[in-house]
C-alpha cells in the first residue's frame, strides 16, 4: 500500500515537473486539493470583498466617464470571483460552502481590502498599487500547474493589467492636476503603499508553505522576490507622477541592481490579517447582510424553477 | 428655439436613464448573488452609457464651455427631469425589480419611437440602446416572475413593492410641454400613444407572475416638471459631490 502511494505521489510530481497540467479529473494527492481549494478561494474571496472598496465610490466618481469605467471594474472583479469560485467547484467544494466559509470568517482574503477608501484619489492608487501588486502574483499562477485556476488567471491577467492602467491614469491626471488634486494623490499613495507591499506575504523565513508551493508551482517566485520587482516597478512610475513613495530608506542600490526598501510593520500585517484592521468587520457585515437578505430571492427563484419544470413535465406527460 | 427644445427633451431622455443608473450603482457588492449582482451593475453601465450619448449630444446644443459632465452634475435639483419612479429607493430587491420593470417596459416603448425619429442623433442612440434595453425588460421580466410566483414570502413582497411604486408610473406617459412638442414635431415619442400599449403588457406580465396591480390608485407627478420627492437632494449630493467640492477641475 505504502509503495503504491508513493508511486503515484512520484508519477504526480513527474507530471508537474513536465510542466503538464494537472486536470480535474486527474488523480492528485490529497494535500494537494486541499491547498488549491484554499488558495483559488481566498483568491475568489478577495475578488468579491474586494468589489466593496471601489463600489464606495461608484456613486460619488466625479466624471461620467470614471463612473462608467469604475463600474465596469467592479463587474470584471465579480466576474473573477465568479471564474475562481468555478475554479474552486472542480476541486468538489460548492458555492454554498464556499459563501459559508467567506460569511462566517473562516476563510481569508487579501487583507488589502480591509483598509478604507476615504478619497477619490484612491480608485487611482488602489488600480496602480493594489492591482498592479496583484498582477505580479497572478502573472506567475498563469503557469501554475492546475489547469483550471492557470485558465482562469490568463483572463484575469489581461482585464487586471487593464485595471492597472486605469488606476495609473487616475493618478495621472490628478498629478497633472491642480495643487489639491495633487495632494489627494499623494494622501493616497501615503497610505496604500505599505499596505501594497503587505500583499506579497510574509517575509520568506516566515513564510513555512513557500517550499511545498514552488514544488507544485503553485509559486515560481518567493514573496521576497516579488515584493522586490513590485518596488523596481513602481519607483519609476511614481517619479514620472512627482508624488514620493513615503519610505525615507528607498534607494536604488548600485550592487544589487534593485532599489532597498525601509521595514514593513509585521505588527500591522498580522494585526489585519487577524481582523484588527478599520474595515474588517464592515467587509463582512456588508456580505452577510446582502446574503442574509438576498436568501428569500434565492428560494423564490428555486422555487419558480420547480414550478416550471413540474409543468413541463406534465405537458409532455 | 428648437436647439433649446431638444435640448430639454435630452434632459427627460437622459436624467432617467441617469438616476436609474445611480440608484443601481448603489446595490453593487450587495446583491442577492453574484449573477444577480453582475446583472444589475450591468444594467447600471448601459444607463450610464447612453446618458454619455444624450449629454454629449445636449452639450453640443448647449455650445460654450458645456460638457457631458456639467450637464449632468452641475444643474440645479429642480433643474433635473426625471420621473418619481426612477428615485424611489432601493427599499429591497422586489422594490428594486418592481421599479426597474415598470421603466424598463417604457423605456423600450419609447427607444422604439426614438429609432423612428426626425433627429438623426437619436435614432443612432437609440438603436443602440435598444439592444440594451431589450435585455433589461427580460430580466426585470423574469424576475418579476420568480418574485411573483415563488414562495409565498416573495410574491408578498413582490405585491407590495408594486402596490408601492404603481403610484409614480403613469408620470412616465404625462406629457410636459417638451414632450408634447417632441411628440408634435416627430423627434420625440407620443407617450399618448404609448400609454395603453404600456398599460396592457404590464398588466399581462404581472398576471402570469400571479401578481395585481392596486385598484383606485392616486397617481403621483411632478417631478419631470422639477418638483422631486425628497430622495433627490440625498441622491445629488452624492452625484455631484466631486463637482461641488472640487469646482473646475479636470479627472
Amino acid at each position: 500500500m505504502e509503495n503504491k502511494t508513493l508511486s503515484l505521489d512520484e508519477q504526480f510530481q513527474n507530471r508537474i515537473d513536465n510542466g503538464d497540467n494537472i486536470e480535474a479529473k486527474d488523480w492528485m494527492p490529497e494535500k494537494y486539493r486541499k491547498t488549491h481549494i484554499r488558495q483559488i478561494s481566498q483568491h475568489g474571496h478577495s475578488e468579491i470583498i474586494g468589489m466593496l472598496p471601489e463600489g464606495n465610490w461608484i456613486t460619488r466618481t466625479p466624471t461620467l466617464r470614471r463612473k462608467v469605467a469604475l463600474l465596469a471594474k467592479v463587474q470584471d472583479e465579480a466576474g473573477h470571483g465568479l471564474y475562481l469560485y468555478s475554479a474552486a467547484e472542480t476541486l468538489g467544494i460548492s458555492r454554498e460552502e464556499l459563501n459559508e466559509q467567506l460569511n462566517s470568517g473562516r476563510a481569508k482574503y487579501s487583507s488589502i481590502f480591509n483598509y478604507p477608501t476615504v478619497s477619490w484619489a484612491d480608485m487611482g492608487a488602489v488600480g496602480w498599487l493594489v492591482d498592479g501588486a496583484a498582477i505580479i502574483n497572478q502573472v506567475m499562477l498563469t503557469k501554475t500547474s492546475y489547469g483550471p485556476y492557470a485558465r482562469a488567471m490568463v483572463r484575469i491577467c489581461k482585464e487586471e493589467s487593464f485595471h492597472q492602467r486605469q488606476g495609473y491614469e487616475i493618478m495621472l491626471s490628478l498629478c497633472n492636476g491642480t495643487e489639491v488634486q495633487k495632494a489627494m494623490a499623494q494622501d493616497a499613495l501615503n497610505r496604500w503603499w505599505w499596505p501594497s507591499m503587505m500583499m506579497f506575504g510574509p517575509r520568506d523565513e516566515d513564510s513555512p508553505n513557500t517550499e511545498q508551493s514552488m514544488k507544485w508551482k503553485i509559486k515560481k517566485k518567493t514573496n521576497d522576490e516579488l515584493r522586490q520587482q513590485f518596488v523596481d516597478q513602481t519607483v519609476p512610475q511614481a517619479e514620472i507622477l512627482g508624488i514620493t513613495i513615503p519610505d525615507k530608506d528607498l534607494k536604488w542600490n548600485e550592487e544589487r541592481g534593485h532599489y532597498d526598501f525601509g521595514v514593513i510593520d509585521w505588527e500591522e500585517f498580522w494585526n489585519v490579517v487577524k481582523g484588527n484592521g478599520l474595515m474588517n468587520d464592515k467587509r463582512l457585515k456588508d456580505r452577510n447582510e446582502a446574503w442574509d437578505e438576498g436568501k428569500w430571492v434565492r428560494d423564490a427563484a428555486s422555487a419558480y424553477a420547480d414550478k416550471q419544470a413540474t409543468k413541463r413535465a406534465k405537458k409532455t406527460a | 428655439m428648437l436647439q433649446e427644445k431638444l435640448y430639454n427633451y435630452l434632459l427627460h431622455l437622459g436624467d432617467n436613464s441617469m438616476i436609474l443608473g445611480q440608484r443601481l450603482g448603489e446595490l453593487c457588492g450587495h446583491g442577492p448573488e453574484l449573477e444577480t449582482d453582475i446583472a444589475l451593475t450591468n444594467i447600471s453601465l448601459d444607463l450610464f452609457g447612453q446618458v454619455r450619448n444624450y449629454f454629449q449630444a445636449a452639450a453640443q446644443l448647449k455650445g460654450g464651455d458645456a460638457t457631458e459632465d456639467s450637464i449632468a452634475m452641475l444643474r440645479y435639483e429642480h433643474e433635473y427631469r426625471n420621473t418619481y419612479l426612477v428615485e424611489q429607493p432601493n427599499e429591497d430587491f422586489a422594490h428594486v425589480i418592481a421599479r426597474q420593470f415598470f421603466f424598463d417596459v417604457y423605456h423600450q416603448l419609447v427607444l422604439r419611437e426614438l429609432m423612428k425619429s426626425k433627429n438623426e442623433t437619436l435614432v443612432a442612440i437609440a438603436n443602440k440602446s435598444i439592444k440594451e434595453v431589450d435585455y433589461h425588460v427580460d430580466f426585470s421580466s423574469t424576475w418579476i416572475k420568480r418574485l411573483g410566483d415563488g414562495t409565498e414570502v416573495s410574491h408578498a413582497k413582490m405585491q407590495t413593492a408594486v402596490d408601492t411604486l404603481w403610484r409614480y408610473s403613469m408620470e412616465l406617459f404625462k406629457a410636459t410641454d417638451t414632450e408634447i412638442w417632441a411628440a408634435e414635431s416627430g423627434v420625440g415619442a407620443d407617450l399618448d400613444k404609448l400609454k395603453p400599449i404600456y398599460l396592457e403588457r404590464v398588466s399581462a406580465l404581472l398576471e402570469e407572475a400571479t401578481l395585481q396591480l392596486p385598484e383606485n390608485t392616486v397617481f403621483q407627478y411632478g417631478a419631470k416638471t422639477g418638483m422631486h420627492s425628497e430622495n433627490m437632494g440625498f441622491i445629488l449630493a452624492e452625484f455631484q459631490y466631486m463637482q461641488r467640492a472640487y469646482p473646475n477641475m479636470k479627472w
